[in-house]
Parts: C-alpha cells; sequence; structure tokens
C-alpha cells in the first residue's frame, strides 16, 4: 500500500451529470460558486483603476468636472439605473425558481432580465451616447468645445470657462467607464441567452440553478458598478 | 582599499567621489554591501557544511530529527527586520538630506530633450551636453522635459533624478573635487537614449567665475541674462497689450507676481511660483484668473521650456507695482536673476 | 505502515493501462484535451518557444554590448530587440513559467484530484496564450516595438513610431490566460482537496500556488486596464498619462508598477514551492519549520502589493510616499530571509542525495539570496538613487529572475521529468548542465553590478564615451556564451530520454507526495483510486533513508537498476 495514504472504494464511475474531475455534485456546485467569486474580485480589480483616475482627475479638475457633468442626461441615466435594478430582482427571481426547478417561471423572469439589459444598452446607445457624438463631444482628435447648441443658455454660459482640457478628461472617463460598463452588460445579456436557449433545447443538467446562479451572481454585479457610476458622473454635487 | 587595488589595474570599483553626498552614500553602499556578503557566506557556508557531513553514505548522527523551533525562527525574523528598521532610517536620513536643498543655493536650469541636455547658468551662459559648475557651492537644478521622461544622472555625485514633462524636478550637490565626470540620461527616452550623455566640469570658484565671464569654449556665448531673454520675449509677444503695472480688464498685472496668491474661476487659489507661472503662459485655461475670460492665447507649442525659464525670470524681476493703489506682494523678487555667486 | 520502497508496484495493477500519454494519439486529442497534464505539456512546449525567441534577443543585447559602438545592430534596432527581450520574457515566459507547466500537472495530483476545477477553462487559457504570443510575434515581425517591456508614457504613447498598440494588446491578452488560470488553482486548492488533506498537510508546492493564485487574480486586472487606458491614449488620444493631453505621466508609472511589481512575486514564489519539495525529498527531512514558510508565503504576497512605488523613488513622488513604500520594502524581505534559512536548516541531520534536481535546488539558494540582499540597495532610498536605472538593477532582477526562477524551474522540471515522460535522464550530463549554467551565470550577471555602481544606465546601446566599461560587459558576454550552453545542454538530453532514458518507475527518486504514489507518467485521471491523506506532508525518515538506493542513487552511482521494467 502507497504510505500516507490508504485506498478508499470510490470506483471511476461518478452519479449522471457530474463532471468527471469532481466527486460529487456538492463538490462541483460548490466550485462553480466559487469560481464566480474570484473571478468578480479580478472584476472589482479591472474596474478599480478606472475610478481611481476618476478620482483623481476629478479631485484636480472640481469645479470643472461638475460644470461639464451637466452635460449629462440624468433622466436617461436615472431610467436606467432603474431598469438595472428592475431586473436585479428579476434575475434573482430567475434563480429562485432555477432552484425551484420551475423552467417556465425561470425563463420568464431571465428573458425580462435580459429585456431590461437590452433596454438598458438601447437607451445607452440609442439615445445618450448619439447626442453626444452629434455634438462632438467625444474625446480624441475632434473633441468641439465649448459646445455651441443643444443645450440651454444657463448652462452653455457656464461651460464657456470651463478649460477643453478638463472637459476632455471627463469625457475620457465617462466613456472609459460606462462603456466598459455597457460591455459587461451585453456579455451578461449573451449569457442569460444562452441559458434560456440551452432551456429550451432541453441540455440536460443535474443542477440546473448553478449557471443561473452565476450569470445572476455577474449580474449583480454589474448592476453594483453601475450603482457607483450613476452618482458618481450624473449626479455629482458641487 | 580593495577599490584602489583594483584601480592600479585599471578596473574601477566605484566611480570618483566629487560631491558631499559621496562618501556618505559610500559608506551606506559599502555597510550594505559587508552585510550582504555576511549572509550570503553564512547560508553558503551552511549549505556546504550540511550537505558534506549529512551526505547519503556518510556516517553521521542523524538522531532526534528537529523540525521546528521556535527560538531559531525568531532569531532569523527579528535580525533581519531589525537590521531592515536600521537601515530604512539610515538611508532615509541620506535621502531626506539630499532632496532638501539649502535655501541659498545656486540654481541652474536642466531642460531635457530627445537627445540632449540643455543647461542654463543663471547669468544667462548655455551649455549643451555639458555643465561647468564650481566647487564648494550648494547648486540647485531645477529640470524639465521638453517631450518625454529623461533622467540627469551624476555617477561621481551620486545623484540622480528624472526629467519629466509638464512640471518641474529638482535635485542639488555641493561639488567637491575639480575635475571632468560623466553625466548620463537614465531613463530610456527612445533611439538616442544612450548618446545623451555628457561631461560635468567642476571648477575652483575662481575658475568657474573666470569660465563664466568669457563663456567658456564650446557654449553658447552669454550675451544676453534670461531676464534680459525674457524681456526680448515679452515684447516679442507684446505680452504689454493685456499686461501693465496695474491690473486692467484685459489681464491682471503680473508686477510682483511671485509669491502673490491667485484665486481662479472655479474657486481654487494658487501660490504664483514656477509652476504656476509656466501653465499660465502656456495653458493659460486650465486655471482662468477670477474675473478674467478666455483672452489670452496659450503658447503651448509656441514657447520652448527654456523660453519659459527665461519669461519666469522677467517675470520675478518685475517687482512690486510703482503705484500704491496697485496690489502689492509680501515678498517681492529679492533673489534677483544677476547670476551673482 | 511501510515506507515506500520503490520499484514494487504500489497496487496490484493488472497490465499498465493508458496513460496521459498514450491515451489518445491524434492532433485532435491534444488540442481539444481537458487533461490537465496534457494542457501542462501544450504549454511547456509554447513557453519553450519563447524563452527561445526571448534568450536569442539576450544574445544580440551581449553581443551589441562587447563593443562601445555596438556590433551589428543601429539603436533603433537595438532598442527593438531589448524590448523585445523584457516583454517575450516578463509577459511570455516567467510570469506563466511554473504555475502553467509544473502547477497544472501536480496541483491536482498533490491535492489528490482527477482534474484542475475547471478544465475546459484550463484550456481556454492555453488558446488565449496562444493568441497573445502569435500577436506578439506579430508585432516582432513588424517591427517590433521599442519601448522597452515599461511602456513609459508619454513615450510609448505619443512618441514611438513602433508596434506599441500591438504589443500592448498582445500581453493583454497573456493577462487573461493567467487570470483564468490563477482563478483554475484557488477554486482547485479550496474545494478538490482529497479526504485528509487538510491545508496543513499541503505540500509547501500548493501553498505556493495558492499565494500566487492569489496574487495574479488581485493584481493582473489593474495591468490589463491600464494597458486598455494607454492603448485608448495612443489610438484615440485619451488623455490621462501624457501632460500634453492634461494627464500625468507618473501615474502610468504607479497603476504600471501596481501589478508589475506583485509580478515578479508571481515570478517567485511557485519556484519557491519547488525549493521546498526539491530540498525536502534529496534531504529525505521534513521541511524546518512548515507552518513558518506556509505564512511566510502569504506574507510574501500580501506585502509584495504595497511596495511598488520602490520603482518611483526617483520618478517624481513625493518624499513621504517615498519613504512609506520602502519601509514596507525592507519589510518584505523578512519572509524570504525566513524561508532561506528554514531551507538550509532543512538539511541538518538529513540524508542527502546531491543529483541534478538538488544542484538545482542549492544554487536556486544561493542566488536567489544574493538577488535579494542586493534589492536593500534598492530599498534603501538613499542607494537607489544611484543605482536605479543602471546595471545593477538589471542584474539584481536577472539574479532573483534568472538565478531564482528559472533555476527553480530547471530543478522541477528536472525532478518531475520522470514522473512526467515516465523516463530517466542521465544524471551525470544533469549535473555537468547545472554546473555550467551556474558558472555561466555567475560570470554574466557578477559583472553587471559593478558596471551598474560605475553608473552604466540601462538600455544603453552605446558606450563609447566611457569605455571604461568594456572589460565588465566582456567579461559579462563570456559569461553569457556558456550560460547559452549550458541551457542547450538539457534540450538535448531530456529529448534524448525520452526515447533512451531509463524506464523511470513509480517514483525514482524515493520522494515522499501524492503525485508519486501513481505510475509515471500517470494515468489520465491521475488516481485509479482517490486516496485518502493520513499523514503529514514530508513525511522522511533520514536514518532509513540512509540504508536505501533508489532508483536514482543506482543510476548515480553506475549500477544497473533491477527491477524497474514494467
Amino acid at each position: 500500500m502507497a504510505a500516507g495514504a490508504t485506498q478508499v472504494e470510490h470506483g471511476h464511475e461518478h452519479p449522471e451529470g457530474v463532471f468527471h474531475q469532481f466527486e460529487n455534485i456538492d463538490q462541483q456546485n460548490e466550485s462553480y460558486i466559487v469560481g464566480m467569486w474570484t473571478f468578480l474580485v479580478t472584476e472589482v480589480m479591472f474596474f478599480g483603476p478606472l475610478f481611481l483616475a476618476y478620482i483623481l482627475y476629478r479631485w484636480q479638475f472640481q469645479e470643472y468636472f461638475w460644470r461639464t457633468h451637466k452635460l449629462l442626461n440624468i433622466w436617461l441615466g436615472g431610467a436606467n439605473t432603474l431598469i438595472l435594478l428592475f431586473s436585479s430582482f428579476t434575475m434573482a427571481m430567475g434563480v429562485h425558481f432555477a432552484m425551484k426547478k420551475d423552467s417556465r417561471r425561470q425563463i420568464a423572469f431571465l428573458g425580462i432580465t435580459a429585456l431590461c439589459g437590452v433596454a438598458f444598452l438601447v437607451i445607452k446607445l440609442a439615445f445618450e451616447w448619439p447626442s453626444k457624438f452629434a455634438h462632438h463631444l467625444y474625446p480624441g482628435p475632434n473633441f468641439a468645445w465649448p459646445p455651441h447648441d443643444g443645450y440651454d443658455q444657463a448652462t452653455l454660459a457656464l461651460l464657456r470657462d470651463v478649460p477643453s482640457g478638463a472637459a476632455e478628461m471627463f469625457f475620457s472617463l465617462y466613456f472609459g467607464i460606462t462603456g466598459l460598463h455597457g460591455i459587461h452588460v451585453l456579455v451578461g445579456v449573451l449569457c442569460i441567452g444562452t441559458i434560456i436557449v440551452m432551456k429550451f433545447l432541453k441540455f440536460p443538467q443535474v443542477e440546473p440553478y448553478i449557471p443561473t446562479e452565476m450569470v445572476g451572481l455577474y449580474w449583480h454585479f454589474v448592476d453594483l458598478v453601475w450603482i457607483f457610476l450613476y452618482p458618481l458622473f450624473y449626479l455629482m454635487p458641487r | 582599499m580593495l577599490s584602489l587595488h583594483l584601480a592600479q589595474f585599471n578596473l574601477p570599483f566605484q566611480p570618483e567621489q566629487a560631491s558631499e553626498f559621496a562618501k556618505p552614500y559610500d559608506d551606506l553602499f559599502w555597510a550594505t554591501t559587508g552585510l550582504t556578503v555576511f549572509f550570503t557566506l553564512v547560508v553558503v557556508a551552511m549549505l556546504t557544511v550540511f550537505c558534506i557531513r549529512y551526505r547519503h553514505g556518510r556516517k553521521a548522527d542523524r538522531s532526534n530529527q528537529l523540525t521546528s523551533h521556535m527560538m531559531l525562527e525568531a532569531t532569523w525574523t527579528v535580525v533581519p527586520f531589525v537590521l531592515g528598521v536600521f537601515m530604512f532610517f539610515w538611508a532615509a536620513k541620506l535621502f531626506v538630506d539630499q532632496r532638501v536643498p539649502p535655501k541659498d543655493a545656486m540654481e541652474l536650469y536642466v531642460i531635457g530633450k530627445q537627445w540632449m541636455w540643455h543647461i542654463q547658468h543663471p547669468n544667462g551662459v548655455r551649455e549643451n551636453q555639458q555643465m561647468h559648475v564650481p566647487t564648494g557651492k550648494p547648486i540647485k537644478l531645477i529640470m524639465i522635459s521638453q517631450d518625454v521622461i529623461h533622467s540627469f544622472f551624476i555617477p561621481a555625485f551620486r545623484i540622480k533624478q528624472d526629467v519629466i514633462p509638464g512640471r518641474y524636478t529638482v535635485q542639488w550637490f555641493t561639488a567637491t573635487k575639480p575635475g571632468k565626470y560623466a553625466i548620463f540620461c537614465a531613463e530610456y527616452c527612445g533611439a538616442k537614449h544612450s548618446e545623451m550623455g555628457g561631461y560635468v566640469y567642476v571648477l575652483s570658484p575662481a575658475e568657474y567665475r573666470a569660465w563664466l565671464a568669457t563663456g567658456g569654449e564650446k557654449v553658447v556665448a552669454a550675451k544676453q541674462t534670461p531676464v534680459e531673454i525674457g524681456k526680448e520675449l515679452w515684447d516679442r509677444y507684446r505680452c504689454q497689450t493685456c499686461h501693465v503695472e496695474t491690473d486692467t480688464v484685459y489681464g491682471p498685472s503680473v508686477h510682483g507676481l511671485v509669491g502673490k496668491t491667485r484665486k481662479f474661476t472655479d474657486g481654487s487659489s494658487a501660490v504664483a511660483d514656477r509652476e504656476y507661472i509656466r501653465e499660465a503662459i502656456l495653458d493659460p485655461y486650465k486655471r482662468l484668473n477670477e474675473g478674467y475670460g478666455k483672452t489670452m492665447p496659450e503658447y503651448k507649442g509656441e514657447l520652448n521650456e527654456e523660453q519659459v525659464l527665461a519669461l519666469y525670470e522677467y517675470i520675478r524681476s518685475l517687482g512690486a507695482p510703482p503705484t500704491p493703489s496697485a496690489p502689492t506682494v509680501a515678498s517681492a523678487s529679492k533673489s534677483g536673476s544677476g547670476g551673482n555667486l | 505502515m511501510s515506507a515506500t520502497v520503490v520499484g514494487k508496484a504500489e497496487v496490484e495493477r493488472p497490465e499498465p493501462g493508458p496513460n496521459y500519454l498514450t491515451n489518445g494519439q491524434t492532433i485532435a486529442s491534444w488540442l481539444l484535451t481537458k487533461d490537465h497534464k496534457r494542457i501542462a505539456m501544450l504549454y511547456l512546449i509554447s513557453i519553450s518557444v519563447f524563452f527561445a525567441i526571448g534568450g536569442f534577443a539576450a544574445s544580440l543585447i551581449r553581443a551589441e554590448l562587447i563593443s562601445p559602438r555596438g556590433v551589428m545592430l543601429e539603436s533603433e534596432t537595438y532598442n527593438r530587440v531589448f524590448s523585445l527581450h523584457g516583454i517575450v520574457m516578463v509577459f511570455f515566459f516567467l510570469v506563466p513559467s511554473i504555475p502553467a507547466t509544473l502547477g497544472n500537472f501536480l496541483v491536482p495530483m498533490m491535492v489528490g484530484a482527477r482534474d484542475l476545477a475547471f478544465p475546459r477553462l484550463n484550456l481556454l487559457s492555453w488558446y488565449i496564450y496562444v493568441a497573445g504570443g502569435i500577436l506578439m510575434i506579430l508585432a516582432m515581425c513588424m517591427g517590433g516595438v521599442d519601448t522597452g517591456w515599461t511602456f513609459y508614457t508619454p513615450y510609448s504613447s505619443l512618441y514611438s513610431n513602433s508596434q506599441v498598440t500591438l504589443a500592448v494588446f498582445a500581453a493583454f491578452l497573456a493577462g487573461f490566460s493567467s487570470i483564468f488560470t490563477g482563478v483554475n488553482f484557488i477554486v482547485t486548492i479550496h474545494r478538490m482537496r482529497a479526504p485528509g488533506m487538510t491545508w496543513f498537510r499541503l505540500p509547501l508546492f500548493v501553498w505556493a500556488h495558492y499565494a500566487t493564485s492569489v496574487i495574479i487574480i488581485l493584481g493582473t486586472p489593474v495591468v490589463a486596464i491600464t494597458l486598455l487606458m494607454l492603448f485608448g491614449e495612443r489610438v484615440l488620444k485619451l488623455g490621462f498619462f501624457s501632460p500634453e493631453l492634461g494627464g500625468d505621466p507618473v501615474l502610468f508609472q504607479h497603476l504600471f508598477w501596481f501589478y508589475s511589481h506583485p509580478a515578479v512575486y508571481i515570478m517567485i514564489l511557485p519556484g519557491m514551492g519547488v525549493i521546498s519539495e526539491l530540498i525536502t525529498c534529496f534531504s529525505r527531512r521534513r521541511i524546518f519549520g512548515y507552518e513558518f514558510v506556509a505564512f511566510s508565503t502569504l506574507a510574501i504576497a500580501g506585502l509584495g502589493f504595497l511596495v511598488w512605488g520602490h520603482h518611483l523613488f526617483v520618478s517624481g513622488q513625493s518624499m513621504y510616499q517615498g519613504m512609506v513604500f520602502s519601509i514596507i520594502t525592507f519589510l518584505v524581505g523578512v519572509p524570504s530571509a525566513i524561508k532561506v534559512f528554514n531551507w538550509a536548516t532543512t538539511i541538518y541531520k538529513g540524508s542527502v542525495r546531491l543529483q541534478t534536481p538538488m544542484l538545482y535546488a542549492l544554487g536556486f539558494i544561493g542566488l536567489f539570496l544574493i538577488g535579494g540582499l542586493t534589492g536593500l540597495y534598492l530599498a534603501s532610498m538613499a542607494t537607489d538613487i544611484m543605482l536605479t536605472d543602471t546595471y545593477f538593477v538589471v542584474a539584481h532582477f536577472h539574479f532573483v529572475m534568472v538565478g531564482g526562477a528559472v533555476m527553480a524551474m530547471m530543478g522541477g522540471l528536472h525532478f518531475w521529468w520522470p514522473k512526467i515522460t515516465g523516463r530517466m535522464y542521465p544524471d551525470n550530463w544533469g549535473k555537468l548542465s547545472a554546473a555550467i549554467i551556474f558558472i555561466g551565470f555567475n560570470l554574466t550577471f557578477l559583472p553587471q553590478f559593478v558596471v551598474g555602481y560605475l553608473g552604466m544606465p540601462r538600455r544603453y546601446h552605446y558606450y563609447f564615451l566611457w569605455p571604461e566599461f568594456q572589460p565588465y560587459h566582456l567579461l559579462s558576454t563570456a559569461g553569457a556564451t556558456v550560460l547559452a550552453v549550458g541551457y542547450l545542454l538539457p534540450v538535448c538530453y531530456l529529448m534524448w530520454s525520452l526515447k533512451y532514458g531509463k524506464k523511470a518507475g513509480d517514483n525514482p527518486w524515493g520522494a515522499k507526495g501524492l503525485e508519486w504514489q501513481t505510475s509515471s507518467p500517470p494515468p489520465t485521471e491521475n488516481f485509479p483510486v482517490v486516496p485518502v491523506v493520513t499523514e503529514e506532508a514530508y513525511n522522511y525518515d533520514p536514518e532509513l533513508a540512509e540504508k536505501e538506493e533508489t532508483l536514482a542513487d543506482k543510476l548515480e552511482h553506475g549500477l544497473e537498476a533491477k527491477e524497474d521494467e514494467k
């Protein structure tokens, strides 16, 4: 017998649906959840430096950032916030029904969540961002500052004194962070879509709620990032 | 010492000691070396002795196996820790000495650009790729880059500091030994990074004065002091159109500006120093003076760092404005830029 | 319980079943494998390719430096060569090296599992690595990059007209490969240990990979986003890091080094894990101070995140910031010192075999020690002023990275080669190569300490204004030539051993550890039955070991092994 270890009759078969490297379904489920949490840690570190850059440059340009932020549409941003908050609720419901193995309700709630994600992206990409592009308010060689139209006179007057460097930095950060966040929302929508499709095709799964729970964790994280973004960019106090 | 013996073979082991920093620096360096050698020998001895003594096949006492011993662990935790803290304080103190220039230091401007160094003396003498300095006097280098990050490094003085764009950095030294020593650029800056070196010539004070007066060979003869150059630029760019002795609706006065506090449109304020004045010339809208709009042209790309420094010197030479009604300043420019030694 | 006696079959296996190498012999079975051992081999091949590329660049550098005016390259080309050397060696060799090869192969076996937690993620991480590697080679073929592996702004974002964008993106991809490996290890070590395998029975190799993985997941995303910001600045003129665009070049340095300093611990900790395995096996002794070594590993990982500013002492950060970084840098050296002393004491009263892996381990301890101690000069703020950005730093990091990490990888490769391939290599050639590497390495890098202190800055192509540096460069290049020979020899005899080497048997070294309880090469599922662990790690008995002759001992003494043919 090998020193330091005794034999345990386990054989080579394992329960159906459990992947070959795992001993039992519990180990498999736990592993996937721990894996997703670990991945979310990397996501925190990924967004972190952008938030740090935001803090540093806002500290440098306090007044000018406040004036520039007035160009953002707090109503559209607010709508997006409500949409994402609601979608987190529907996502949680989706996970709940997945655990109860209620496929129909699971698919329904996941579907609503995905639709919310799409709505978020539509508002951002079809309404918010194009208005910025139309006024050449994106950073780069074509940045046009100060804006001459498209906003009310009071705002325009305020913006005249803002140095273009400060405004461009604001928009660099704005597009950078919300763009990265938008990509994450898109990825989330695609993952939810994949789960729905797999359910329709009746992919055999022993514990089907695990993928849903994993995507749920990811979705809540993406929502959380937005909860930070919205006040920092749209609701900046003076 | 060992280095002297080896120097006989023309194989130098340490650079010349040509500044007041060099000896304290080398003391710390060789102390660290002693520590390094000592611990290396200790560990190598342990490994050698144990590997030989306990080699498979050799009779030795292998009973009473020990796999933990708190005192031993404590010792080799605490001793390195204590040594480290001690070295930290020694080195930090030396660092602070090296980074805080004395108030009466003579100022020299150093501008780095791809791929050469411009040095400017207070009386206007300009040099490229070389620097003449006197012994015995603290010299403060005020440095900035025209483009990418460089680093101004003189091994014989044991000094080095990165030279960055957009911001002035400072280092200082007091040269002690006449001679010719190497200057290097020590931060990779592109194709000719390794050709961006030169020499610093340390002269006795008398020799230095003589050199300065005649402008030396291979240097741009000092036809003008920085103040004069600054005035010329001032006139050429017609700054007096908006900046006169008192504040007007076109522009604030720059008389007695150095040391004065300016208030900006975003509510913040700053004391007008070299950094601020540079920014105000190159990028005036970054912090706009309260009460003014965007009327001043931006000189970024139009004036280089040398010219900015000359304008600063000129502005510094403009004392408090003559009329009492104009804002006065507490610390008028006393240390004029006449380049007096 | 009987001690492990090599040569006897541990389990009554009727006949040798397929092992992981023979189980499926098509290209597809390799390229679509989920077996961590095969993925480890895929990594080994690709990492060796990049080591060769980086090594070739190094030979060009050393060739150029023998003359103050260079030999055959223009400065523009030389700058691209040293940048390639750095980028390839750091991102495509050192960071993945031990974790992706030995780690992938051994971590599941050492914890008693059949595979990592996420085998397909493991394969994906290899493909991402290869994709990044191909982009890097493409960048090299399209002219290369001349910013140095550190990509300092504003040179890299606004001034350089080389393939910065492509190279940055390649490094970005390599980072994700690393992250996925890290996630895999963390979950495996937390959740898939065999029954009885408590944390404190784990081999220190596993502790090392756990700590490394924590650094990976916390640090790598930061460099990923930094590189993305650099990409944005270069392509879209977003102004984060260039004063001309309103940004701050020192911010780039802070963000870059926030990852890149912990990255060096990613490179060394797995090597330290290997050394713990080698020293214990070849002294036949339990590790001295197991908990101290384990906690020191975690301490290095933790403290390593707090010292990045020691790369910025002369960069324009404030004195007070510098002091904080300096004192913590001194602190982070303490756990490494603890480990070195623990390893040395492990040998005391052992039963020492000086076979090839042990020679690498001993070399590691000496060279890593020198490398770490020369770090003290750089941690000291005052001495750093003079030495930073000179060849002193170059020598320092090569001592820890090459004299440390690469030696550890060589030692580990030689130790686990029989397990991986089922074959022994000729130990004499192994020892000869180890000696050549040791001599060549010292000859290459010791003169660089001196020439750095004399003032020779790094990344210099020419030094014709200061020809007194030349003797040191001549010594260094001579050493590099010897070193190159030392690295080429193992390629030859290891390849030779695949066909002609003696069959190794389950445990030719007489080592403890779960990986040695299964066949060499192991079967795809690692263990026919899942082991239950009842003993502490490194449960060696040197007095007993004195009386034993393992297969390796026999081969060393030139005696034929009798009972090894399986």
